[in-house]
C-alpha cells in the first residue's frame, strides 16, 4: 500500500533540508536542531527498510542513533554554553580566529 | 487508511522542517522541530515500528527538545540577524549542492527499493523482539552505549560548568 | 734495494705528512732536516737500486714490482684476456737515469733552499709543496704503465701550479698586469691542453692493444705494429702535444717564462731539471712507437728545432735574469725533442741529464744573484758583481760555459751527440736549425754573463754596498753542480773520440742506454755513412759556431758602450719583435681567451637569468599558490562545512555515474 520508495525519498528530501539548514543558519543551537532534522531522516530510512525486511539489526540501530543523539545534543549543547560565556554569543561567524 | 496518514505525517514532516531551517526565531525553530520529531514517530507507527516510535516521542520530543528549548531559553537568544557576508555565497551554494546531494540519493534509492512493502515478520516492532536482539547479539554495545552516555553526562557538566573565580 | 723501488716515490711523502700537518710548529731547522732528509733517502734508495740493476747482465736489467691493481678491467682491443692496470713500478736503465738526476739533482736543490727562502713566509709549505712535487716525478719516471706515469705527469702538474703561485699575494709582471696566481694559473691550464690530448692518446693506446704497460705495447707493436700505422701516428703526436704542454714547446710554451714567479729554487727544480723534462723522458719511452711512425717523429723534429731557435731569439733581448734562462730552458727542450724526432734516443736523454746539471747551477745561481741584490732581478740595472759574488761568479760561468758547448765541459758533448745524430740520420735542415740556435745560445747565455757580473754596476749604489756572497746552505750546492757540469759528459764520449784517444768505445751512457731504446735511427731514413773525419769536422763546427757567439757577445757587451743600443735602434722591427716575445701571448690572448671569456659571460648570464630564473619561478608560483588557496581559509565554520558536502556529493556523484 505504502510505496516504500515513497518513504525513501521522503528520508533523502528532509535529510537535504537538514544539510541546507546546518550550512545556512548562523546560530549554535539552530545548526544542532538541523543536525537532529538529519540524524532523523536517517532513523527514518533505517527503520523503512527494517520493514522491508532488513532484519533485526536495523531496528537496533535506530536505537543507538537515538541514543547517541541524545548524548550529542547533550554535550554539543555544553559547548554552546561554554562558547557564550567565552564570546558573550552563539553567532558561529564570530568564531572564525582560523582564518589567514 | 494508513496511506492518508502517511500523506498528511509526510506533509506535516517536510512543512515544519522548511520552518526548522528558516524560521529565524530560535524558539519557533524549536517548536517547529517538535512537530517535526512528532510527525516522525507518526510515520515510523505507520511503518509497524511501534517501540520504536513511542521511544522517538519519549527520547527526541520529549528529553532532547526541552534540554535545547531550556538552553535556548536560559541564554536568552534572540532572533538572529540577516546574512553575514560570510553567508552570501554559502546561501546560494548550499541549496543547490544539497539538492544535487537529494536528487543523487533519492536516485538510487527509488532504484533499489522494492515497489511495496513485504508482509510484516511476525512480532515486528514490538519491545519483545527487539529486547530480545539486544540483550544477546548486540549486549556489547549496548554496554558501550550506556557508558557513552555517562561519559557525555560527565562532559556536558564539565564543558558547561562555570569556572570557580 | 731493488725489491724497495716502491719506496722512492712514497719517502717524499712522509716529509709532506710531516711538514704539513706540524710543519708550522717546527722549526724551520726540522723543517729543513725532514724535507732534504727524505729526498736524500730516496737518492740513497735509487743509487743502491741502480747498483744492483747494474749488476744484472745487459739483456735483462729490468725489475717491476707492483702496489696492487688499480683498475681491473675486461679486454680490450688485440689482448684477449682480463686487462688490469697496477700500481705498477719499474726499474730499467732510462728511468734509473732519471731517478738519479732526479733525487740528485733534486737533494742539492731542496738544500740550496734552506737557504734561499730563510727570510720568507711559509717556509714549511714551501717544503711540503717540493716534497710532493718529488713524490710525483718519482712516481712519472717510475710508472711501469702509462697510466701510473700520467698520476705523476698531472700531480707535477698540480705542484707546479703550487709553487709557482707560492707568494699568492704578490704581482709578478708589471707589462702585463700578471700576478703570481695568475702565473701558476696560466701554467696550469696550459699544461692542461697538453693532457686533453694525452688523455686521447692513451685512449686510442688501450683500446687498441689492451693494455698501457710500456713493455708490452712496444711488444705489441713489433709484433704487428704495421696493421695500426695510422693509430700509430695519431697516437704518437697526440702524446707529443701532451709533451709540448708539459715541457714547453711550440705552441704551448706560453706558461714557462711566466712560471718564472716562482721562487728560484722552483724554477731550478721544475722549470729546469725536472718536471719540463718529463714530456722528454715520456717521448723516448715511447721510442719503440715513434720508430713505427716515422710521420709523428718528423712532427717532433721541426717542432723541437722549430722551437730551438726561436726561444733563442727571444733570450737575446730579455731583461730579467730569470727569464733569460726560461727562453734558454725552452729553447734547450727543443733540441732534445729534435734530437728524438730524428732517432737519437741515448742523445736526447744525455742532453736531458748535462742539461739538469748547469741549468740546475745557472738557476741557482741566478737565485744567488738575485739573493744578494734584494730581490732586484733586472739585469740593466746590473754588473761587477764578479768580485762581490765570487763563488757565483765562478759556478755560473762554468754553467755558461757549458751551456755553450764548451769542450770539455758536459754540454760539449751531450750537443754535439745531438748534432751528430741529426746530420747522420740525414736531417740536414734541422742539423744547421740546431747549429744556429748553438751560436744563439753560446751568445745570449754570455751575454747575460757579461751584464751581470763584468763591467759597471748600473743600479742603486746602495743595493751594490749590500751585495753579499750567499751562505754556505747555497754556494756548496752551486759547487757541486759546477762539478757535474765539467765532468758529467764524459759519461758519453762518443765513440769516435773514445776510439781515437782511448782505443776503445768509452761511451758508457750510449752502452747503459741503448738496450730500452728503439734502434738509433728511424726505419727508411737514409744512413749516411760517414767516416771519423766527418765526425771530427762537425765537431769543429759547432765548437766554431758556439766560439764566435761568445765573441760577438763579447764585442757588443763588453768592447763599445752603447753597441747593443745601436743595434737595437738599426734593426727596430727584429729588436721589436723579439722584446715582445713575437707578440704570442698577445695573440693567444685575442683568439682564444676573449672568444672564451665572451662565451663563459654569456653562459654566466644564461645561468643566472634562465636557470635561476626557473627555480626562482618554481618559488614564485609557490607563492602566488598559496596566496590564492590561504583565501579558503575563511575562518568561517560554515565555509569549511560547505566544502565538506560538496566533496561529499562529488564522491556520490562519481560513484553513482559509474
Amino acid at each position: 500500500m505504502i510505496d516504500p520508495r515513497l518513504v525513501l525519498v521522503l528520508s533523502a528530501v528532509l535529510f537535504a533540508l537538514g544539510v541546507v539548514g546546518v550550512l545556512t543558519r548562523r546560530g549554535a543551537i539552530s545548526i544542532l536542531m538541523c543536525v537532529e532534522l538529519m540524524l532523523n531522516a536517517g532513523n527514518l530510512a533505517f527503520i523503512t527498510f527494517a520493514r522491508m525486511g532488513g532484519g533485526p539489526e536495523a531496528q537496533i540501530f535506530v536505537f543507538f542513533v537515538m541514543t547517541l543523539a541524545a548524548a550529542e545534543a547533550a554535550a554539543g549543547l555544553a559547548i554552546v554554553i561554554a562558547l557564550f560565556r567565552l564570546r558573550g554569543t552563539t553567532d558561529v561567524d564570530e568564531i572564525n580566529l582560523l582564518k589567514w | 487508511m494508513e496511506l492518508i496518514a502517511f500523506y498528511v505525517l509526510a506533509l506535516l514532516l517536510i512543512a515544519s522542517a522548511i520552518v526548522v531551517i528558516t524560521n529565524r526565531n530560535p524558539v519557533t525553530s524549536a517548536v517547529a522541530l517538535a512537530f517535526n520529531l512528532v510527525s516522525i514517530a507518526g510515520l515510523y507507527m505507520v511503518l509497524d515500528a511501534q517501540f520504536i516510535g513511542l521511544l522517538q516521542v519519549i527520547v527526541y520530543a520529549g528529553a532532547i527538545m526541552v534540554l535545547i528549548l531550556f538552553v535556548i531559553m536560559l541564554l536568552n537568544l534572540r532572533e538572529e540577524v540577516k546574512a553575514h557576508p560570510a553567508g552570501t555565497f554559502q546561501r546560494v551554494l548550499a541549496p543547490l549542492t544539497s539538492l544535487l546531494f537529494a536528487i543523487v540519493i533519492g536516485r538510487a534509492l527509488w532504484l533499489s527499493a522494492p515497489a511495496s512493502f513485504p508482509d510484516k515478520p511476525e512480532g515486528f516492532g514490538t519491545a519483545a523482539s527487539l529486547g530480545k536482539e539486544l540483550f544477546s547479539s548486540f549486549y556489547y554495545p549496548f554496554e558501550a552505549i550506556s557508558l557513552l552516555l555517562i561519559v557525555a553526562m560527565i562532559g556536558a557538566v564539565l564543558l558547561a560548568k562555570r569556572k570557580v573565580s | 734495494m731493488l725489491k724497495l723501488i716502491w719506496l722512492i716515490p712514497i719517502l717524499p711523502l712522509f716529509g709532506v705528512a710531516i711538514n704539513g700537518l706540524l710543519g708550522k710548529r717546527l722549526s724551520r731547522r726540522a723543517v729543513g732536516l725532514i724535507g732534504c732528509g727524505v729526498v736524500l733517502l730516496a737518492l740513497l734508495v735509487s743509487a743502491g737500486a741502480v747498483l744492483e740493476l747494474s749488476r744484472l747482465p745487459e739483456d735483462a736489467r729490468h725489475f717491476e714490482t707492483s702496489l696492487g691493481t688499480w683498475i681491473p678491467m675486461g679486454p680490450l682491443g688485440d689482448a684477449g684476456t682480463m686487462t688490469a692496470i697496477p700500481w705498477g713500478f719499474a726499474l730499467d736503465p732510462l728511468s734509473a737515469i732519471m731517478i738519479l738526476v732526479v733525487t740528485g739533482v733534486g737533494f742539492l736543490i731542496h738544500v740550496y733552499s734552506i737557504g734561499y727562502m730563510e727570510h720568507e713566509e711559509g717556509f714549511a709549505r714551501f717544503f711540503v709543496y717540493m716534497n710532493l712535487f718529488m713524490a710525483m716525478m718519482l712516481t712519472l719516471v717510475l710508472g711501469s704503465n702509462l697510466l701510473v706515469t700520467f698520476v705523476g705527469w698531472e700531480g707535477v702538474g698540480l705542484c707546479s701550479y703550487l709553487l709557482i703561485g707560492f707568494f699568492y699575494d704578490r704581482p709578478f709582471d708589471a707589462r702585463t698586469g700578471l700576478s703570481c696566481a695568475d702565473a701558476g694559473r696560466k701554467a696550469f691550464l696550459v699544461n692542461r691542453i697538453g693532457d686533453f690530448a694525452f688523455v686521447i692518446g692513451m685512449l686510442y693506446l688501450i683500446t687498441t692493444f689492451g693494455t698501457l704497460d710500456y713493455r708490452a705495447v712496444s711488444a705489441a707493436i713489433v709484433g704487428g705494429g704495421e696493421a695500426h700505422h695510422a693509430m700509430l701516428v695519431a697516437v704518437g703526436i697526440l702524446l707529443f702535444i701532451g709533451a709540448c704542454g708539459k715541457s714547453a714547446q711550440i705552441p704551448l710554451y706560453v706558461w714557462l717564462p711566466d712560471a718564472m714567479a716562482g721562487p728560484t729554487p722552483v724554477s731550478a727544480l721544475i722549470h729546469a731539471a725536472t718536471m719540463v723534462t718529463a714530456g722528454v723522458y715520456m717521448v723516448v719511452r715511447m721510442s719503440t712507437l715513434y720508430a713505427h711512425a716515422p710521420e709523428a717523429m718528423a712532427v717532433i723534429a721541426v717542432v723541437g728545432a722549430a722551437t730551438a731557435i726561436f726561444a733563442a731569439t727571444m733570450g737575446i733581448t730579455a731583461t730579467d735574469i730569470k727569464k733569460v734562462l726560461a727562453y734558454s730552458t725552452v729553447s734547450q727542450l727543443g733540441y732534445m725533442f729534435a734530437a728524438a724526432g730524428v732517432g737519437a734516443w741515448t742523445a736526447a736523454i744525455f742532453h736531458l741529464m748535462t742539461h739538469a746539471f748547469f741549468k740546475a747551477l745557472l738557476f741557482l745561481g741566478a737565485g744567488s744573484v738575485i739573493h744578494g741584490q734584494h730581490g732586484e732581478q733586472d739585469i740593466t740595472k746590473m754588473g761587477g758583481l764578479k768580485s762581490k759574488l765570487p763563488i757565483t761568479f765562478a759556478t755560473f760561468m762554468t754553467a755558461t760555459l757549458a751551456i755553450s758547448g764548451i769542450f770539455p765541459l758536459a754540454g760539449f758533448f751531450s750537443k754535439d751527440e745531438i748534432l751528430w745524430g741529426a746530420w747522420s740520420s740525414g736531417n740536414k735542415v734541422v742539423w744547421g736549425v740546431l747549429a744556429l740556435a748553438a751560436g744563439l745560445t753560446a751568445f745570449y747565455m754570455f751575454r747575460l754573463t757579461f751584464l751581470v757580473f763584468y763591467g759597471r754596476y748600473r743600479g742603486d749604489p746602495h743595493t751594490f754596498d749590500h751585495a753579499h756572497e750567499s751562505p754556505k746552505a747555497m754556494t756548496v750546492p752551486l759547487m757541486i753542480l759546477a762539478a757535474l757540469s765539467v765532468a758529467g759528459g764524459w759519461i758519453g764520449i762518443p765513440a769516435v773520440l773514445g776510439t781515437t784517444f782511448f782505443g776503445h768505445d768509452v761511451n758508457a751512457f750510449h752502452h747503459w742506454l741503448s738496450p730500452v731504446v728503439a734502434s738509433a735511427h728511424a726505419e727508411g731514413a737514409e744512413t749516411a755513412h760517414a767516416g771519423a773525419s766527418l765526425e771530427f769536422a762537425l765537431m769543429g763546427v759547432a765548437l766554431a759556431v758556439a766560439l764566435a757567439g761568445i765573441g760577438v757577445a763579447f764585442v757588443i757587451y763588453r768592447k763599445r758602450e752603447g753597441a747593443a743600443a745601436a743595434i737595437a735602434a738599426r734593426f727596430r722591427i727584429v729588436y721589436a719583435m723579439w722584446r715582445n716575445l713575437y707578440w704570442v701571448d698577445e695573440f693567444y690572448e685575442a683568439v682564444v681567451l676573449k672568444p672564451f671569456y665572451a662565451i663563459s659571460r654569456f653562459f654566466a648570464g644564461f645561468d643566472r637569468f634562465v636557470i635561476d630564473g626557473i627555480v626562482n619561478a618554481t618559488g614564485i608560483v609557490a607563492d602566488i599558490a598559496g596566496q590564492i588557496l590561504k583565501l579558503f581559509q575563511t575562518g568561517y565554520v560554515r565555509n569549511y562545512a560547505l566544502a565538506f558536502l560538496m566533496g561529499v556529493a562529488a564522491i556520490l556523484v562519481y560513484l553513482a555515474t559509474v
